[in-house]
């Protein structure tokens, strides 16, 4: 694993910018200082990074998974939809025609060609720190392309923009390393959906986000990782947003055999608004481990967060949600909420709320909560003469609901309120479409 | 035959050895309604939920007969399906699940078990609207999620929807008047009214601490419990009396053995 691979850029129609090969010298120099995590440091004492650290994968090559990628296209339901297979972006499976001014999607290599270099270069591994989170820096260390989006000022994106990234396994264990850059100027409006889809056997899929939004801005982002049962998942995604910017994320861990995610969002602006909601629904022996940093760093700024988890069988989970308020972030009001619904004695739950707090007027709090489906709620449904398992399945799925519900990307909720039908069998017209009772303070 | 028969039945906390039902009898005809009186911790609530089938009471002694079988050994699911409705006194609230898949999952488990067609979606929505007329609730009810985000009058007004829906043999009501102003209370009165005049069939077991419940709905029979048994059997005069002068003279009364 922590050998790293050549980088050829033979393959590249468009000659890459040249100082990405300054962005992975200081990236490898960096890996080969530091290495991957033990699993004995504290931010990863919970998740069992040993079978990642164990194999040594190699950089995943061409293949042609179509049917992966029309399964989870998105079809007219995005405004542009990318996708990407090992991590190389494939032109033949996108859709990258739409008529909307001031919004460019494409890759890093053909953006900077275009007349987006400066921008690229300013913004690129500036926010997910090589530093700080040693995937990141592995990552950067392979940079050879990735996804790109720029929204200029008081653009407005209704439909979603969607990046598939598709994963497929070799004989040999593989490695992918996708990245995407996301700018935002000022008054966007705009929403982002990343997926992760995977078939095959043993793979590493090592993916980078950076985010950077303005003032005034509402962007809601989702991604949803749905990585085959044996592929491994690591995910820094590293947010900042201006004053009075509204960003909402949903992320949704369903496959993969061990995941993490490192979620940053710093709060730039004055007023700026984050609300980050999580839903882990694992099973077997899968472990799923979610560290988020809300990074107060500008006075009068909320944030909600509220993370989910359903636990089945053997699976193991890890929320740890870090507040950090910064002197000057007066009035802040950040609340936080960890839910853990466990359906077997053996599944496990690591929940840690993680605040430092500089400034003296901020409210903020956080709850837990772990334990099995509440028995009041399962005699009220068997009293109505609904069966005990039914019951169960109603309420596993009534739990996550709660989160699906909010997600405002119409092909993202269907696709997991659907996954979660099919694994309870329960009919897909137990949806409630009409959102009358939707409630923006997530936390009750 | 009677619809509900209640013999000796002694009841306790499960796992533990805090005895709360200590030989109660019952006994209801068809159609009737009998009230339940007593002060809180008297077990009147608990006697409802053991004849639910809540598994967190463990029955030591007695027996329960409903509708000329005994049910002890039921589910709470195969109750529900035979005939006996909860109607709770602290309803739950099922974020992500609609009140019309819920009650359609209910109606078609308890249709299933007694060998009727399963109703489709159309049946289904023209049995909703029918109560709902009869009861006066507006329809977006179906649509949200159950009981969520209810006030204490939406949750009890749910509960008698419910029931008229699921049409049962036997309604238990839980305290239902508990927390309700006397508007509130006026409307879930009334449309357990509605339901008592529609199906002579039902019988009603209404649980209170209050007499002020009994002003709207009128009981046949009126039992007082004190400590896990019932002590007292009148008819609605007893409520009267209870009300006027408490329950420290049937408690006076029942340890002297009158």
């Amino acid at each position: 694993m922590t050998q790293l691979a050549d980088i050829t850029g033979d393959r590249m129609t468009t000659p890459e910018p040249s100082w990405f090969e300054i962005v992975r010298d200081n990236a490898r120099q960096q890996h080969q200082k530091v290495g991957l995590p033990t699993g004995k440091e504290e931010q990863w004492r919970f998740t069992q990074i040993g079978p990642v650290l164990r194999t040594s994968f190699s950089l995943a090559g061409d293949s042609d998974p179509q049917e992966l990628a029309t399964q989870n296209t998105f079809g007219n339901q995005a405004l542009v939809e990318l996708v990407f297979v090992n991590g190389r972006f494939v032109p033949e499976l996108s859709k990258t025609n739409h008529t909307i001014r001031g919004l460019t999607v494409g890759t890093l290599v053909e953006a900077s060609a275009n007349g987006h270099e400066s921008l690229i270069r300013a913004h690129l591994g500036k926010y997910a720190s090589i530093d700080r989170h040693p995937f990141a820096c592995l990552n950067t260390a392979h940079l050879t392309d990735g996804a790109y989006v720029h929204i200029a000022r008081s653009t407005t994106v209704s439909a979603p923009i969607h990046l598939l990234f598709v994963t497929v396994g070799e004989e040999q264990p593989v490695a992918c390393h996708p990245r995407v850059l996301v700018v935002c100027e000022d008054q966007v409006q705009a929403t982002l959906v990343e997926s992760y889809v995977g078939a095959g056997s043993r793979y590493l899929t090592n993916t980078v986000t950076e985010m950077i939004c303005g003032n005034d801005c509402t962007i809601d982002h989702c991604k949803l990782q749905q990585e085959s049962e044996d592929g491994f998942h690591t995910a820094v995604m590293q947010v900042e947003i201006g004053q009075q910017t509204q960003f909402v994320s949903h992320a949704i861990s369903i496959g993969a055999k061990i995941s993490r995610n490192d979620l940053g969002v710093k709060l730039a602006g004055r007023g700026a608004y984050a609300t980050l909601n999580g839903l882990v629904l694992i099973q077997g022996q899968q472990h799923c481990d979610n560290h988020t940093l809300l990074d107060h760093a500008a006075p009068d700024c909320p944030s909600h967060e509220l993370y989910k988890h359903v636990l089945m069988d053997r699976a193991s989970a890890v929320f740890k949600g870090q507040i950090h308020v910064h002197q000057v972030a007066q009035k802040t009001n950040a609340k936080q909420s960890s839910k853990s619904l466990l359906l077997s004695d053996q599944a496990s739950m690591n929940s840690m709320p993680a605040l430092e707090i500089y400034a003296d007027d901020v409210k903020c709090t956080h709850g837990s909560t772990t334990g099995p489906i509440e028995e009041d709620l399962i005699f009220y449904l068997r009293s109505r003469g609904v069966g005990l398992e039914a019951a169960r399945h109603l309420l596993t799925y009534a739990f996550a609901a709660d989160i699906t519900r909010r997600i405002r990307v119409e092909p993202v909720r269907r696709r997991v309120e659907d996954y979660m039908a099919a694994q309870h069998g329960l009919p897909q017209d137990l949806r409630i479409n009409d959102l009358g009772a939707f409630d923006d303070d997530v936390i009750r | 035959m009677p619809v509900l028969e209640i013999k000796n039945l002694h009841a306790k906390v499960a796992g533990t050895d805090k005895l709360i039902l200590k030989g109660v009898d019952l006994v209801m005809e068809k159609g009737q309604i009998h009230a339940i009186m007593g002060k809180n911790g008297s077990g009147k609530s608990t006697l409802c939920q053991v004849i639910a089938g809540r598994e967190t009471y463990e029955v030591t002694e007695g027996d329960i007969i409903f509708n000329g079988q005994s049910i002890l050994e039921m589910s709470p699911e195969e109750r529900a399906r035979e005939g006996v409705f909860l109607a709770f006194q602290y309803p739950v609230e099922i974020p992500g699940v609609s009140t019309s898949y819920f009650l359609k999952a209910a109606v078609n488990s308890i249709r299933k078990h007694r060998g009727e067609p399963e109703l489709d979606a159309v049946q289904f929505i023209k049995l909703v609207k029918e109560k709902q007329k009869m009861l006066g609730i507006q329809e977006s009810f179906m649509n949200r999620a159950v009981n969520e985000g209810f006030s204490g009058g939406e949750k009890k007004r749910n509960e008698v929807f419910q029931l008229a829906v699921i049409n049962p043999l036997l309604g238990l009501l839980d305290e239902t008047d508990s927390g309700l102003d006397i508007d509130a209370l006026k409307v879930v009165a009334e449309g357990i009214n509605k339901l008592h005049e529609q199906d002579a069939e039902r019988s009603w077991l209404v649980v209170t601490h209050y007499q002020r419940l009994l002003n709207y709905i009128v009981p046949d029979v009126v039992h007082v419990m004190i400590d896990g048994r019932i002590v007292k059997t009148g008819d609605k005069a007893l409520a009267l009396e209870l009300e006027e002068k408490g329950y420290d003279w049937v408690e006076r009364e029942s340890l002297a053995g009158v």
